[in-house]
């Protein structure tokens, strides 16, 4: 196999393909072999011996239950495989990817933008947190044996580490419109020291001061503000949060529910509060909108250190 | 045409298998049908728990009174054809005719009722993409609301009206005697139709009506 | 089993009419099996001249051959095209309808008329889809997702949905004759247990027919309504949910790969007992097999969404039931295998059909397990491995089990014996071929070439060399059946009433049969297969 494996996963990924690969060869052989031999012994002509059989109760349940085990030792090993790929460490570094037809657009928290790279250091686990800006697309690097669709209006998140320093493909795996095949890009892992220098050289504004920027554009502070006259929900400590809504219900405040508030405000709203805000649907591209998210992220969260 | 004289097509031994062939085939046919409502009601189902107070919003943009008088319509006929069926395995023919004749205008009335409801609506400005004026708070979730109940009132409306034109048929044939009590299986057939169709209604009118309604 | 042997019928099915309409307004089952076999057979090779338009592209990694969008289109058309006008209708529409009554002694369906009206359905559906292709067809892929085809795609989308929503009601209306059919309709002696496994899987196609396919059609007529008014439940932009879609799609869908497989399998299983004269292994068990695939096959389509954003415990959930509805596939292939056993085994080019089967089948069964298992998805979804394993199935599996059937039962159709050797030799031509244009796209899938790609990276040139190599030979092998059964026609021999010396009912009337199938309908007295004492 000529594929990589440059990430925490791949070779946990690649044991469990080899084990049910070396399974299925064993039955595929096995089987054929015994269908060979019967065709070959019993040919029409043959002189081997022809009684019928007789009742074949247990024969037939040993090949019902044994398969049924084996299928549930590998569901089980993959099944505990599956929880660890779809649970982001706590300490995992949030890097945004905005998919459009047929780019993909990458924020780093310090503002750096890249199109159709990716650059990552070693060792550190970096959480994705996508959304595309037209059709489904689906993020797929080979080399880390991760694929995520990515949707409109939604936020799907991926998370990895790299383990090997080295340029991998980035794929879109999800059938996306015409140029869908150059909907290509690649993955730079560096060791940390390099990622640094990378950070540094290609430093613009810090995603959250462009989205402090925006939020004083936008008039946010106009209600927002403590002091303003509105009555409106503060932000302050919000991301990270449970938060009742007016429905009885509650939300934890994470990056999808931010997106959703400023998009979509009367979506979910939070309890005590009339459901007066505008809706920025439309107004704000989710560029836009991962700013913003970034910048409410910092005003006092309560897992993640301001960036 | 009489009733004695019906003959049994060449695939069938005798008249109780075709019968029984025909039953089951409506049966199965309604399986389907409720699977083409099924899914409404997932996607239903679905976008309430997304925007349940806009859902509730929208729905108390409905008609009540006219959606229960509709319910009242149909539980009515369906117990006429009902009526109307035993009364041909009685041997009677005036009176079935009568009583198909009755489920068919109330049929057309369910329609026309419903032809008013929709007018009301437009006037009102909620038919998404012909005239949807609808503005504030909750105008994309009440758009998405109608989109389903113009999908699913309409699609039950196309029964509804496919229905009348069988009842029609069937009131025709019974007065010209093509069913008595031995042989009646097309009758009996669009009664189990027409019985569909209310039990559909019957799940429409919670779900469209009495959403925003309660308490 | 009734041992009535016609020697000189009346007039068969085929000699009852001669002009076009004679067989346009005909009720009788077997001329629309005929009827359906030729729509199908022409959809087949259109179909197939998409796949080999795909192929050729896939030569080269640069998309020079066509353009980009050209590419979109034709493995779309290829798509909608297969899965709809022929893998579906395949095998129940054709030999089904031909086979269904007279397996079970009857005379017809039990709705010749709406028979008939299905077929028309069925081509009306067709027209609809070759007349998308010639305003230019359409780029979505035969799944349809939205947004992009609701609020993306410039194509002729919508034409593309009705004519799928129109042969939806087609594949509903046989469905709900066949299930009539063998409730209602069985001769005198033909237990439930005795019905062959053929009818069996028919029963169970039936039901999977006319459940799941309103699924499809109401799904449609809401992406319809989307692209014509801009409203509705699946776009994200107007609040609605594409996950949604993905779940009604999938909701049919995957149901759809059991209407093509069941039917294979139980084609096969009449192919394996007579290539052996015996009877099958384990009756009974192939029979809860059938039924256990089919219902559980309406709970496993979360599988195709393992990476689209569906929660992590509802894909485990459907991880399990994926590996779960393994276990009867399983136990067929096993008892096929055991039928073998102590068996009289004749190579006739049927056998090698459904030998053939069973190997493709297994292989792609078993790929499948790495596709069930949610943490070895992720890497091998949208990739080539996941079109392999769904080719090895759909193509190895039930195309392999259909062209078997329509040999094993072409003397009964038409009344003439093919060229054996041609035969054999197309049935293992097709065999390697088969192996070599898909085996390379499961190393293909997992270096991680994705699908759909019109361009892809030089380093997977290789394997896409290999494959459209294997595509060319498999295209050759399709085409000789055509030849030397077209040939059969006019040059074959006449063939008996039974020229295999199988049992089962429909070999108890003459070759080909007389319109109303039995001149006295048979009396059953014991199970199928009864090949020896």
């Amino acid at each position: 196999m000529t594929l990589p494996q440059a990430s925490s996963f791949a070779p946990n990924v690649d044991h469990l393909f080899d084990t049910l690969l070396a399974l299925c060869t064993l039955v595929v052989v096995g089987v054929f072999t015994v269908m060979i031999v019967f065709c070959v012994k019993y040919r029409r002509g043959t002189s081997a011996e022809r009684t019928p059989a007789r009742s074949h109760l247990g024969v037939e349940l040993t090949w019902t239950l044994v398969p049924f085990v084996l299928f549930m030792g590998i569901f089980g090993w993959s099944v505990h495989l599956w929880i660890r790929l779809r649970t982001p460490p706590k300490d995992a570094q949030p890097i945004y990817v905005v998919a459009k037809q047929w780019m993909w657009k990458v924020q780093h928290p310090g503002g750096q933008r890249e199109i159709d790279q990716l650059h990552v250091p070693v060792g550190q686990p970096i959480r994705l947190v996508m959304t595309s800006q037209d059709v489904i697309h689906s993020f797929y690097v080979p080399a880390f044996r991760v694929k995520q669709d990515v949707l409109p209006d939604r936020y799907t998140e991926l998370w990895f580490t790299a383990t090997q320093a080295g340029t991998y493909h980035l794929f879109c795996a999800e059938f996306c419109g015409t140029d869908h095949s150059r909907m290509r890009g690649e993955v730079v892992v560096m060791a940390p020291a390099d990622y640094a220098r990378w950070l540094q050289a290609h430093a613009g504004i810090g995603l959250a001061a462009q989205g402090a920027a925006l939020f004083r554009r936008l008039g946010c502070s106009g209600c927002h503000d403590p002091q303003s006259g509105v009555h409106a929900p503060s932000l302050e400590n919000l991301y990270g949060s449970t938060v009742p809504l007016s429905d009885g219900s509650q939300v934890l405040a994470d990056e999808r529910y931010l997106h959703d508030s400023i998009l979509l405000p009367k979506k979910q709203v939070a309890a005590g509060y009339a459901p007066i805000m505008p809706s920025f649907e439309g107004r704000l591209g989710e560029e836009d909108v991962l700013a913003l998210v970034a910048y409410l992220k910092t005003r006092g969260t309560q897992t993640e250190k301001p960036e | 045409m009489n009733a004695r004289l019906h003959t049994v097509p060449e695939q069938f031994d005798d008249p109780v298998q075709q019968r029984e062939a025909a039953t089951l085939g409506m049966w199965a046919f309604l399986a389907t049908e409720i699977l083409f409502f099924g899914v409404l009601f997932a996607g239903y189902t679905l976008c309430r728990v997304r925007f349940p107070d806009a859902f509730a919003a929208a729905s108390r943009h409905t008609d009540m009174l006219l959606g229960t008088i509709e319910t009242a319509v149909l539980l009515t006929s369906s117990c006429a054809v009902a009526l109307s069926v035993r009364e041909v395995q009685l041997g009677g023919r005036r009176l079935a005719t009568a009583l198909l004749a009755l489920t068919a205008a109330l049929g057309i009335s369910f329609l026309v009722m419903h032809g008013f409801e929709y007018y009301a609506e437009y006037e009102e400005g909620l038919i998404p993409a012909i005239h949807y004026t609808q503005h504030g708070v909750y105008a994309h979730g009440i758009e998405i609301f109608y989109c389903l109940y113009y999908f699913i009132t309409g699609f039950h409306s196309l029964h509804v009206t496919i229905g009348v034109v069988l009842l029609l048929v069937m009131a025709w044939r019974t007065w010209h005697r093509a069913y008595d009590a031995d042989y009646h299986t097309p009758l009996e057939l669009t009664a189990l139709y027409w019985h569909l169709v209310d039990i559909v209604w019957i799940f429409v009118y919670p779900l469209i009506y009495l959403v925003g309604r309660a308490g | 089993m009734s041992t009535v042997e016609l020697a000189s019928p009346a007039r068969s099915y085929l000699e009852e009419g001669y002009g076009l309409r004679s067989w346009l307004t005909t009720h009788d089952h077997k001329r629309i099996a005929v009827l359906y076999g030729i729509g199908i057979t022409f959809f087949f090779f259109l179909g197939g001249l998409a796949a080999a338009l795909i192929r050729w592209e896939l030569v080269t990694p640069a998309g020079d051959l066509v353009s980009a969008e050209t590419y979109n289109k034709a493995f779309t058309f290829h798509g909608v095209v297969m899965v709809w006008f022929f893998l579906i209708p395949s095998i129940p529409a054709t030999l089904g309808n031909f086979l269904l009554p007279l397996m079970i002694g009857a005379r017809d369906v039990a709705f010749p008329r709406l028979n008939l009206f299905s077929w028309y359905l069925y081509v009306v559906g067709g027209i609809f889809t070759l007349g998308c292709l010639l305003l230019g067809g359409v780029d979505t892929g035969w799944t349809f997702y939205t947004p992009f085809s609701t609020m993306f795609s410039n194509s002729h989308v919508l034409m593309a949905v009705v004519g799928v929503f129109i042969v939806g009601f087609s594949s509903i209306f046989t469905g709900l004759n066949f299930i009539v059919t063998v409730h209602t309709m069985r001769a005198p002696g033909m237990t439930w247990m005795r019905l062959p496994l053929f009818v069996w899987s028919m029963y169970a196609v039936a039901l999977v027919m006319i459940l799941a396919t309103p699924v499809l059609a109401m799904t449609l007529s809401l992406i319809g309504l989307e692209r014509l008014f801009g409203v509705g439940i699946f776009d994200p932009a107007l609040g609605g949910d594409p996950v949604l879609f993905q779940h009604f799609f999938w909701f049919y869908s995957h149901p759809a790969v059991y209407i093509m497989i069941l039917p294979a399998m139980g084609v096969v299983s009449e192919l394996i007992t007579h290539g052996a004269r015996r009877r099958i292994f384990g009756y009974r068990f192939m029979v809860y097999a059938i039924i256990g695939i089919a219902v559980v096959g309406f709970l496993v389509w979360g599988h195709h969404m393992f990476v689209a954003g569906q929660s992590m415990y509802a894909s485990i959930v459907f991880s399990i039931l994926s590996f779960i509805i393994a276990v009867p596939s399983a136990i067929k292939v096993f008892n096929w295998t055991a039928t073998l056993y102590k068996g009289d085994i004749s190579f006739d080019a049927p056998m090698l059909y459904a030998l053939g089967f069973v190997g493709l089948f297994m292989l792609g069964g078993l790929t499948g397990l790495f596709l069930a298992a949610t943490a070895l998805d992720v890497n091998l979804t949208d990739t080539y491995f996941v079109v392999a394993h769904f080719h090895y199935i759909m193509v190895g599996g039930a195309v392999m089990a259909y062209l078997g059937g329509i040999h094993y039962w072409w003397p009964k159709i038409t009344g003439r014996l093919y060229s054996e050797a041609w035969a054999r030799f197309a049935a293992i031509l097709m065999f390697f071929g088969f192996n070599l244009t898909f085996f390379p796209q499961y190393i293909l899938g997992w270096e991680g070439m994705p699908r759909r790609y019109h361009e892809y990276l030089p380093q997977f040139q290789v394997w896409n060399v290999l494959s459209s190599a294997g595509a060319t030979i498999l295209g050759v092998a399709y085409v000789l059946p055509l030849v030397y059964l077209a040939w059969s026609l006019r040059y074959g021999a006449r063939a008996g009433a039974n020229p295999w010396d199988a049992t089962g009912l429909e070999w108890q009337t003459s070759s080909p049969p007389p319109p109303h199938n039995f001149e006295q309908v048979p009396v059953v007295h014991e199970g199928p297969y009864a090949y020896r004492r």
